[in-house]
């Protein structure tokens, strides 16, 4: 499917969605409530069959935190980007690693480097960082480490 | 013409002349044990620079080449450095038998050395049951693997140990076999006797296909026994590090890699003996003019020319085969293995009986 | 807000005996089978394994915090380090995602010559892991034979680029220099060695029998598994999933050049071994087709000496040697990137170890976790 075409399937699944100009796939935003239900619909339904998660991470803008899933169809070969704005404070998100079994892996890292919580996820532990690490998320803008980062 | 025979007389009758009875048995004996040791030390010298060489050759470049003569004593450097480093215990080790498994592994692999033939008439002990006692001996040498896999409180050396276990129990069956099948064709358990009966031809030959296939079968089963690739699961570095020896250092470790050489120096020397005649040149039958010019090269020569073969294609087996699976280890044992062997005895014996062969 | 984690780090707590008979190793951080610093949790029932589970991070960098401080120029140099087997490709990920937000347009000789360097690192990598799969199960030699191939491709970099390992030879809008003139005839003489010795790689590994039966039914992946665990490259086109970048989303000029997507439907990890070794023919293939054929002209665009993004975001996809590498550039409008996060294929490819060798013997995890081909800087980016 073309991008106009996924954008008519896509709004007729979430009337919510708004969507980003620009780029060359379908950007689209969501609100994070809606990221399970609508997350089942781009892979379950025949049309859309989004079965590859091939990249799930989180930018940091400072005010707030957006989630970017980037989502591709092995079926029908069209790609899209799932964008979800969260609160800074409090980031919250349901998992989806039961729905793309990579985000599993891909989540723990979002976890521990921006410290989202993703609800129910069935294992969420520190992957990368080393046990028992107190303080800050390394990725957030804010994060200094005098010791070990290297301004230019 | 020199031979070992003519030494060893000749000092055994010096020493008669000089001393009474016992105490010629008595300084024989302590000769005899530290050319047994001396033996030991050489082999393990001379094993190692030629399995370091072999693989180097298989594997295209160059190998030891910095100490000595084309690094001929670069074994007998590495010997000199275990000597001098720290034998460690790990804590929590069961510290009497973390060290006493060393030692039990090197004394089977000394007391295996007793009765081979190294050439004619050169034997430290023939004792009539000569290859039962090897069969004998030999399987001791699990204890001492077990008892380091337990001793040494690690789980990595555990597993290698109880691979070990499982898989030199199995295979003794069919190396007990496939000896077997050369006894039945000699009558006899006592070394020299089955040395002597391949005097007009070896008995690979002689025995037709079933003797090939008891010596096809005695390779893979002492090759597996002395846990060589591609049976080598109770070390099989990648995947238990090191197995059974994980936790051993210096010395100890060293003699671990002492009395693996020697096992295999014994393996090969025992298969030469049954199946390519030990010290016997190689003789056809009744042609003496061939069989005089064949003895021409000394017995010690073709002992050692066939047992260095044999290991050559032990070594040849490890740097090309990958490493079997345990489960499949034990299938090829339980389900080929001793088939053919059982098989294969009763076509021997039927032979034997028979006198079908020449 | 972390969560207490539940590290098994004194393994002698763990009931060695008793009713259960479960008790775990620690696999690594120092471990032969795992090529570097990955360290595996393992649950054992006797040999059979119950539960598997990698704790990362031994050798984490944090390169996408670093490249937030570092030039569009300079942030390439550090992704070398990632996929160290594969640094050509990184460094040409990156320079592809910087020339797509530039819009710099790409010289045909620069294009030419990227496409020829990917291929080679493509080879390089293949035989440094045919020679470590075969190590792992036990093989010495092939490693000694992969490697005298694979000198010859590092003597290749080494003239063209000045290194060996990382290369650092992509650059926005082209390559850093044009190629060595040796660079022809010394390719040609590869591709003669490799013909003369190809065959050698199947009498050695892919015929022997031991071999096969530690292959063969191992480690098995169906087509749905690996979409959905999201492995690329030679671990999905084993399971029968076409997911080559280079024929899906064509980049440079891979869609004009003739070459197969290499696909085995078994999943197993022998499938996986053909996968890479008839891959690395299809290389030779893409290699020969170009050698003779680098068009004359720059080797690089003409570009600013400040490069600057503008405001948006940008995703460019390769295919390494390991799979489907994603570059993700945030950028608001400076000279540095708000925002990289590396899409590295080794990390999805590493979470479905779990699930591919539950219930297996220990060497079962030895011959699965080779197929997959992990270069632990790429996990730990």
């Amino acid at each position: 499917m073309t991008n106009e075409e996924l954008k008519t399937k896509i709004t007729e699944l979430l009337p919510t969605a708004t969507y980003e100009e620009g780029g060359e796939w379908l950007n689209i935003n969501i609100e994070p409530a809606d990221w399970l239900f609508f997350a089942q619909q781009l892979r379950n339904d025949s049309s859309l069959y989004f079965d590859y998660l091939f990249c799930l991470t989180c930018i940091d803008w400072k005010t707030h935190l957006t989630m970017v899933y980037h989502l591709s169809s092995t079926k029908h070969r069209h790609n899209i980007v799932v964008k979800a704005k969260l609160d800074r404070n409090k980031p919250e998100i349901e998992t989806v690693s039961h729905i793309w079994r990579t985000a599993d892996f891909h989540e723990r890292e979002v976890y521990e480097m921006f410290g989202v919580n993703f609800l129910n996820h069935p294992d969420l532990r520190l992957l990368i960082l080393p046990d028992g690490w107190e303080g800050k998320n390394p990725l957030r803008k804010d994060f200094e480490d005098p010791v070990n980062m290297i301004k230019l | 013409m020199w031979s070992f025979s003519k030494i060893a007389n000749s000092i055994h009758e010096w020493l008669s002349q000089t001393f009474n009875a016992t105490w010629t048995t008595i300084i024989e004996m302590v000769i005899a044990g530290v050319a047994v040791i001396s033996l030991f030390a050489v082999l393990g010298l001379v094993l190692v620079i030629m399995e370091r060489k072999v693989s180097a050759w298989m594997q295209i470049r160059l190998g030891p080449n910095r100490v000595g003569p084309k690094g001929l004593l670069q074994s007998l450097a590495d010997t000199l450095k275990l000597l001098v480093k720290e034998g460690m215990t790990p804590n929590g080790a069961d510290k009497f038998l973390f060290n006493l498994a060393p030692y039990i592994a090197m004394i089977v692999a000394m007391l295996l050395l007793a009765p081979i033939a190294f050439a004619k008439d050169f034997q430290l002990w023939d004792l009539n049951i000569g290859v039962l006692y090897v069969s004998a001996i030999s399987s001791i040498s699990v204890i001492s693997i077990l008892m380091a896999g337990w001793a040494s409180n690690n789980k990595y050396s555990l597993l290698g140990a109880m691979r070990s276990g499982a898989q030199i129990v199995s295979y003794e069956l069919s190396a007990g076999l496939s000896v077997l099948s050369i006894v039945v064709l000699t009558g006899s358990l006592q070394l020299s006797e089955i040395v002597n009966s391949q005097a007009n031809g070896w008995w690979i030959f002689k025995g037709h296909i079933p003797a090939i296939i008891a010596f096809i079968t005695f390779i893979i089963a002492v090759t597996a026994e002395t846990n060589r690739a591609p049976f080598d699961l109770a070390e099989a570095e990648s995947e238990l590090t090191a197995g059974f020896h994980t936790e051993y250092s210096g010395m100890k470790f060293a003699l671990f890699f002492l009395a693996e050489y020697a096992n295999v120096f014994i393996v090969c020397a025992i298969g030469a003996t049954l199946f390519l005649g030990g010290w016997m040149p190689f003789h056809i039958g009744n042609w003496t003019g061939f069989n005089n010019i064949m003895d021409w090269i000394p017995s010690s020569i073709w002992f050692f020319g066939k047992t260095f073969f044999l290991i050559f294609l032990i070594m040849w087996f490890r740097w090309t085969f990958p490493r079997l699976r345990i489960d499949q280890l034990l299938n090829l044992e339980w389900k080929y293995l001793l088939p053919i062997s059982m098989i294969n005895i009763l076509l021997v014996t039927a032979m034997a009986i028979l006198k079908w062969h020449f | 807000m972390y969560r207490e984690t539940q590290i098994v780090s004194d393994v002698s707590k763990v009931p060695l005996e008793g009713g259960e008979g479960t008790f775990t190793i620690n696999v690594g951080p120092q471990h032969p089978a795992t090529h570097g610093v990955l360290h595996l949790v393992i649950t054992l029932n006797g040999e059979t394994i119950i539960n598997i589970e990698p704790h990362l991070g031994y050798i984490h960098r944090s390169i996408e915090k670093m490249c937030e401080s570092l030039t569009y120029r300079q942030f390439i140099y550090v992704t070398s380090r990632m996929d160290y087997l594969s640094a050509h490709i990184n460094n040409h990920a990156c320079a592809l995602c910087v020339e797509k937000g530039m819009q710099i347009e790409v010289p045909a000789r620069a294009q030419v010559i990227r496409v020829l360097m990917d291929e080679l690192t493509r080879i390089a990598s293949h035989e440094l892991w045919w020679g470590a799969m075969a190590m792992d199960v036990g093989a010495f030699t092939p490693f000694f034979h992969a490697f005298r191939e694979r000198e010859t491709i590092n003597d290749i970099m080494e003239e063209t680029c000045g290194a060996r390992l990382t290369m650092n030879y992509m650059v926005p809008g082209g390559v850093m220099h044009d190629i060595h003139p040796n660079f022809q005839k010394r390719v040609k003489d590869f591709l003669q060695l490799y013909k003369s010795k190809i065959h050698e790689y199947d009498e050695l590994v892919t015929g022997n029998i031991i071999f096969q039966n530690r292959m063969k039914g191992v480690g098995v992946l169906s087509a749905e598994d690996v979409i959905s665990y999201g492995c690329t490259g030679p671990v999905a086109r084993g399971s029968g999933v076409s997911c080559d970048i280079r024929k899906l989303y064509p980049y440079e000029i891979y869609d004009k050049l003739e070459f197969d997507e290499v696909l085995e439907t078994a999943g197993d990890s022998f499938a996986r071994y053909l996968v890479r070794l008839k891959e690395m023919n299809q290389s030779i293939r893409i290699v020969e087709q170009l050698i003779d054929n680098i068009p004359e002209g720059d080797f690089q665009a003409k570009t600013k000496a400040v490069l600057k993004l503008p405001k948006g975001e940008f995703y460019t996809r390769v295919e390494t040697a390991r799979g489907e590498l994603g570059v993700y550039i945030v950028s608001e409008g400076g000279t540095t990137p708000y925002r990289i996060k590396f899409r590295s294929p080794g990390f999805s490819n590493l979470s479905i170890l779990n699930h591919m060798v539950k219930g297996a013997k220990i060497g079962d995890l030895i011959a699965a976790m080779g197929t997959l081909d992990l270069v632990i800087p790429d996990i730990d980016r």
